[in-house]
This record gives C-alpha cells, structure tokens and sequence, in this order.
C-alpha cells in the first residue's frame, strides 16, 4: 500500500515537474544592464594580510586618516557614519584631544533648559549624526536619490572593500550605444543598475590635500576611503583575527593531544598486521 | 536496553551510593555515553556527526541566550541593537560571529549526519523511529533558523519572512489566514518580530527534548556500523568511553578548527550581504535568496512552473518542498532490501551518489536566480529528487542482488586490521 501510494504521489511529481521542464517559455528579454555590469576590481589589501587571504594583517594606521580625511571633506557632505562614534576614532591612532577637537566641528541635536529643540557641539560619545533629517529630506536634496548611510557599506554589497573602490573609480563618459541614461544619472558598470544619482565624487588629483606625502590621486583616494569604510563596517576586524590565531593554535594543540591518547585507546583494537 | 555484556554502574564513593539510590543520574549517564554502552567498534569518522550536531545545538543555545541579552525585538531598533552588539557589547561579535555561522555548521553537520544514515541503511528496522525522530529535529531547526534569520530585521530577513510565510497563501480558503496567523498581521511587523523572537527561544529547547528521545531510541537497539550487521557478541564491541570520547574529542576538535577559521577568517561568507542592510518594506531586493542550507528546498519550490490538474503552479510548488522532506518519513518502508549497508548494494550505492550530486545540484540552482538555465535544471534535478525516493529506489532496492555480507563486525575488522589485512573468506548474505 505504501509503495504504491509512494509510486503514484511520485508519478504525480515527476510527470508535472517535467511538463514544466519541456513546456516552451519564452525567452528572457535580454538585459542589457547584466551584460554592461561589471565585478569588482582585485585590490591587495594590507587588512587582508598575505596573500590577501585575510587571516593575517591589521589596518595601516596612515591610510585609515587619510581615509577618514577623504570621507569628511568629500562623502560627509552627502553620507552619514551614523553606527559610528567619534570615541571610536581612536582606533584610527587619534589622540582625545584630537578626538575631542572633530567631535566640536558637528552639531547634534539637544533640548535646551527651556525644553525647546536646539542644537549642540557633538563630545566624543556621541555618534556621527546624519546629514539629512529623514529620507524625504534626502531625496528633496539629491534629485530624488537618497544617499545610503555608509558605515555598513563594505558589509552590505558583495566584496564590499573592493566595491567601493570600483565604483568610486568606475565612472565613465563612454556610455554604450543603445544604452539609455537619464541626465540626472551617471554612467557606472560597477553600479547594479547601472546609472547611479551619485555625481563623481572624486574628481581629480588634488581635491583633497594629503599631509603625510602619499601621492594625492583620485585612486589612492578611493582606496583609502574604501578601507576607512572597510573599518567603519567592522571595527573589530584586527582582534577578530588575533583571536582567531590564538584560538586555532590552541585547537590545533588540543586535537593533537586528544589524537595522541585516541591511538593509545585504541592500539589494542587497531593493531596494525 | 542494550547488550547483557553492557558494564555495570559500580558506584565507587559513599556520595556515588547515596546519589544512586536517590537520582540515578550517574548511573543514567554512565549508560548513556559511558562505559554502559557498548558500541559497534568500527564506526568511521562519519559516525562522529551526531555528537557533533548536540555540540552544534549547545553552542547556539549558549551563544543564544547571551545575544537574547542584547537584542531587542521591537522593529525599529533590532538591526541596530544587532549592530549594538556587534561593536559595543565586549566580545558581542565573537558570540553573534558564533551563532550565525554556527547555524550554517549546525545544518552542515547535519546534512552530513543525515547522509550517513542513508548511505548505511540507519532508517532500517529495527531503528526507524530514531531517523523520524531525526526528521523531526530537523524541521523544528528549519523553524527555528528562518526564524532566528528575521530577528536581524535586515534586509532578507525582512523579505524573507514575507516571501516564506506567503507560501502558505498558496493553500486554497485557509491560506491567506495561516499567513496572517504567522505574521500577526498582513505583512512582517512588530507582532511577527516579537512572535519569531519567542519561538526562536522556545524551539532550540524543544530540539533538546526530541534529541533526548532520538537517543533514548537510539540505545534500544544500539548504534548501527558501516557494515550494516548487528551487533552478535561481545567481540563486536567496544564500550562508548572510553573508546568513543576518545574519538569524538578529536573529531570535535577538528569540527572546532573549522567552525573557527570561518568565525574568525570569514565570518560573512555564508551569509547575505543584503542583510547588512536595515529592513525597508517599500523596497525589494532584486534577488531574494534564503540562506545556502533551504537552496536545495527552494529549488524544488521554484521547479513548478505550471499549472496542472486544474491546480495553480505556485500550489504545487509548495506541496512539493513539504513533500520532499515528509516523503523521507516513508523512507524505511519505501526501502525493501534485506542488507542495510550501501558497501553490499552495489546499485543502491550509485544511486546514492547520484542522489548526492542531485541534491548538490539542486543547492547550486536554489541559489541563482529564476532565470535559465537553473529553472530547468531544477526542474531535471527535482523529477530525480522524487523518481528516487518514491519510484526507483522501491524497485531497485526489490530485486537488487548484494554482495556477500561479512559474518560479523569483528570480522570486518579483522579484514581491515587483522594479520597482513588479508579478507577473510566472505560468507554470503544470510
Ligand atoms: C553629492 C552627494 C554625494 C557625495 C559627495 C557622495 N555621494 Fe555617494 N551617493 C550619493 C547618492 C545620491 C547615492 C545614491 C545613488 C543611487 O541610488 O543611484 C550615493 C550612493 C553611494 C554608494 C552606494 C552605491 C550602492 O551600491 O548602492 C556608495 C558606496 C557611495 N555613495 C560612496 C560614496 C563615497 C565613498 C563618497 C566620498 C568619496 C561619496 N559617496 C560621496 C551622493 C553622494
Ligand atoms: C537550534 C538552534 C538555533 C539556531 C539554528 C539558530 C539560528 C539563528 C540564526 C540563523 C540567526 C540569524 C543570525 C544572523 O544572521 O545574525 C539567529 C539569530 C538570533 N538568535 Fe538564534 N538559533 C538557535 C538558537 C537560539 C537560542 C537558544 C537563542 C536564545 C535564546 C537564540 C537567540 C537569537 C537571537 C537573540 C538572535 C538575533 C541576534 C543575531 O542575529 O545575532 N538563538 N539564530
């Protein structure tokens, strides 16, 4: 009874979902966006070590400041950081003072004594605030376009730190033919869709001003912005790490010394002949 | 329960006799995984993955109950409580780093498990109820994990829960009520966040309990072996511990190396990246994925593209994905061989490789999008999925002749170990 139950529901399967295999479908338009789409550019990144393996390596403390520099006087003007603190700028080797002093160039909201809305200096506690009050204000500013908080960014898009770099680097005046772009857009392959609201942010050599005399290129920017972002989506990248060194070296020895007292257990049952 | 050669609890200390004889648990214990319990003495590395799985559920459970700590479920600050934990709770990134990937491994140690008892025939009397108690452990974690995968309150967790729960719509009359039982309303809000937080809770613990009763069945006829016999003397056993903890330590140790190089080294890589994204339900993604270990599933419910017998596509589509887990509760009477062990049925053997591969395949194409070639691939792949269980292997596993079965374990493993490893003369089946 079973089996021939089993047989008939299996027939019922089997003969429909093959009738929808041979059934004739009609071809997928073709997307142009798929083909004009590209992968990321391949970056060696000193946070992924040897080999960009991503089991050693640390941040370069020199290029997380620059990083930093670039977001706030190119991206700031449209991006918020908001998951991120200013305290948290220690980790880029910043020192209180120092910390203090960027904290005391933005504004965050605040009830005054009368219990009126007002604004104040932001300390190192608070979080960076937002550039927009709220989506609509966004969009009324940015021709409709809303600019995404970045602190996740390199989290949030596959092989994030190279996808930022690629797409900061990826803009192009050579749209294919056949390809339809409005005026409000740019043309960007590393973009999903292709047309992004997002104007070239960076620019030209130059644009930004460079203290410690790394060459002030629009790529160096982009890498270096990609890996501030690359810190900002997952602070605690480097003592991931150096945890995870210690943890499977000490594994590693345990396994060993349980494998060790596994053939002396079993020596009496696996001699070997 | 178990074998008259089983050893006996022998309580040593004056403490030892006065908890015997009040709360045997000692006593329970050493029967269970200790010295009382004698065990098949060739079981290979494969047989380690079911202490694996309860090593797997205890550190959810642990991780778990740590997060719950510092996870909100209200809709508006759950991503962000997640993210909270992430960078401001002292070790909180190790501990959800552990639970999400530890779900991955969790449903990786399983599947592993699960292959295992099909490939030595573990579903066969007399151990049926130990593989539908199995089953039942493993639909309660497919609960359980979509569940856990909402309270991120991302991105896919978002769609995913709106896509899952509206499978149920597909059900004639009673449909769009089951789904808005699940959610607590039209759509995922706060009523199903909060209600998927209270199950996720509650299920992992209700897996403890069915695991209990998976073993519990499991020590009435013993462990199976890879050869499939049963156990005749004393001579094919040796007690669990210290033989078995011995073995599992390292296999446990190995398992942990693994688990860490991926929380540690790549903790994102099982995951979406979408998820990094707070839920926003005025935009879909362009590509709703669940996590790798429903793809096989997903396939299956994707494969149904058309209408049929006067029942809409998307029906049959669901009915299949829950068909295809539910037909393996038949499994051990859809199975009509004598020999359990796919070492000795040298058909059934390359069917289940090739069923491997389907299953791999199915993954493969439940991850891509609904495009082709993957819809008919999946299509190809779930026709095998269901002709295997339901129709070719009923057959097959009728008039399929074995190969010559050893005369007992211990003389298995004289072959393998024994002077000069020569086989012994092989005694044929029965
Ligand atoms: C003039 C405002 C403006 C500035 C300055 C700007 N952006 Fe944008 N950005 C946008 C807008 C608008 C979008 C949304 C684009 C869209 O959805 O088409 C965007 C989107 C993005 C995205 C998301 C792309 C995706 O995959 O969705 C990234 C990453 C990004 N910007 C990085 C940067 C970085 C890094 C900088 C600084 C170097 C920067 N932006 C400066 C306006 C800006
Ligand atoms: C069967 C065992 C379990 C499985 C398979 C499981 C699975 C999951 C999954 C897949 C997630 C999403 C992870 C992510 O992407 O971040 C999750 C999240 C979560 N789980 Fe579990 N879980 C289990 C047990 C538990 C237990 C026992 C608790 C504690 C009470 C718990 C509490 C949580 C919490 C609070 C979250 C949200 C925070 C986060 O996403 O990190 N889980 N679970």
């Amino acid at each position: 009874m079973i089996r021939l139950g089993a047989l008939a529901v299996g027939l019922l399967f089997v003969i429909n979902v093959l009738w929808g295999a041979i059934a004739p479908r009609e071809d997928a338009a073709p997307d142009m966006a798929k083909q004009l789409h590209k992968h990321p550019k391949h970056v060696e990144w000193t946070h992924n070590g040897p080999g960009n393996l991503g089991i050693f390596g640390t941040f370069d403390r020199g290029q997380l400041q620059r990083g930093f520099q670039v977001y706030k006087e190119v991206c700031s003007a449209c991006h918020s950081i908001n998951r991120v603190a200013f305290r948290n700028l220690a980790d880029l080797g910043f020192s209180e003072a120092q910390i203090k002093a960027i904290a005391a160039e933005y504004e965050v909201a605040a009830i005054d004594a009368n219990g009126e809305p007002t604004t104040r200096k932001a300390t190192p506690a608070d979080k960076f605030p937002l550039v927009y009050a709220n989506e609509a204000a966004a969009r009324a500013a940015q021709n409709g376009a809303n600019p995404p908080d970045l602190s996740l960014m390199t989290k949030a898009r596959p092989d994030g730190t190279n996808y930022v770099y690629s797409l900061l680097t990826g803009y192009s005046d050579d749209v294919p033919k056949g390809w339809t772009k409005p005026d409000t857009s740019y043309y960007n392959p590393y973009f999903h869709s292709i047309n992004i609201a997002m104007p070239p942010p960076l620019s030209a050599d130059g644009q930004v001003t460079y203290s410690d005399g790394t060459p002030a290129t629009v790529d160096q920017y982009a890498k270096d912005v990609a890996v501030f972002l690359t810190w900002t989506a997952e602070p605690k990248l480097e003592n991931r790490k150096e945890t995870g060194v210690a943890a499977i070296l000490f594994l590693i020895i345990m396994t060993g010394l349980g494998y060790l007292s596994y053939r002396k257990v079993w020596a009496d049952i696996k001699k070997p002949a | 329960m178990s074998f008259p050669w089983a050893k006996q609890y022998q309580p040593t200390s004056a403490v030892g006799k006065w908890m015997d004889e009040r709360l045997p648990l000692p006593r329970f214990i050493f029967g269970a995984l200790g010295p009382g319990y004698p065990t098949p003495k060739n079981l290979n590395a494969f047989y380690n993955f079911g202490v694996l799985a309860g090593v797997a559920l205890v550190i959810q459970i642990i991780t778990g109950v740590v997060l719950a700590m510092h996870f909100a479920a209200d809709t508006r600050v759950a991503f962000d409580s997640v993210e909270h934990i992430m960078r401001d709770v002292n070790g909180g990134w190790m501990i959800r780093y552990m639970h999400a990937v530890g779900a991955s491994f969790f449903f990786g140690v399983v599947y592993i498990h699960i292959f295992r008892g099909l490939y030595y025939g573990s579903y066969k009397p007399p151990r049926e109820m130990i593989w539908m108690l199995g089953l039942v452990i493993f639909l309660l974690m497919m609960a359980t994990a979509f569940m856990g995968y909402v309270l991120v309150w991302g991105q896919m967790s978002f769609w995913g829960a709106q896509v899952i729960t509206g499978l149920f719509s597909a059900f004639p009359v009673v449909g769009t009520h089951i789904q808005t039982l699940l959610l607590g309303g039209y759509s995922p809000d706060n009523a199903t966040l909060n209600r998927f937080f209270s199950l996720h809770y509650l299920l992992p613990f209700v897996i403890f309990g069915v695991i209990v009763l998976h073993v519990w069945a499991l020590h009435i006829p013993g462990s199976n072996n890879p050869t499939g016999l049963d156990v005749k003397t004393e001579a094919d056993t040796v007690p669990f511990h210290p033989y078995y903890t011995a073995k599992d330590f390292v296999g446990l140790g190995i398992y942990l190396i693994v688990f860490s190089a991926f929380v540690f080294f790549m903790p994102n890589s099982l995951g979406e990246p979408d998820n990094y994204i707070p839920a926003n339900p005025l935009s879909t993604p362009a590509h709703i994925v669940p996590e790798w270990y429903f793809w096989p599933f997903y396939a299956i419910l994707r494969a149904f593209t058309t209408d049929f017998l006067g029942v809409p596509a998307k029906l049959w589509g669901v009915l299949a994905m829950f068909a295809s887990i539910l037909l393996l509760f038949l499994l051990p009477w859809l199975d009509q061989s004598p020999v359990r062990s796919n070492n000795y049925r040298p058909v059934s053997r390359i069917l289940f490789w090739v069923f491997v591969a389907v299953g791999l395949l199915l993954g493969v194409c439940g991850g891509k999008p609904a495009e082709e070639p993957w819809v008919r691939l999946s299509q190809i792949l779930t026709a095998y999925y269901f002709a295997h269980f339901l129709i070719i292997l009923p057959i097959v596993s009728k008039l399929e002749k074995t190969k010559p079965l050893p005369g007992s374990i211990s003389e298995a493993v004289l072959a393998k170990y024994g002077k000069g490893g020569a086989a012994p003369v092989a005694q044929p089946a029965e």
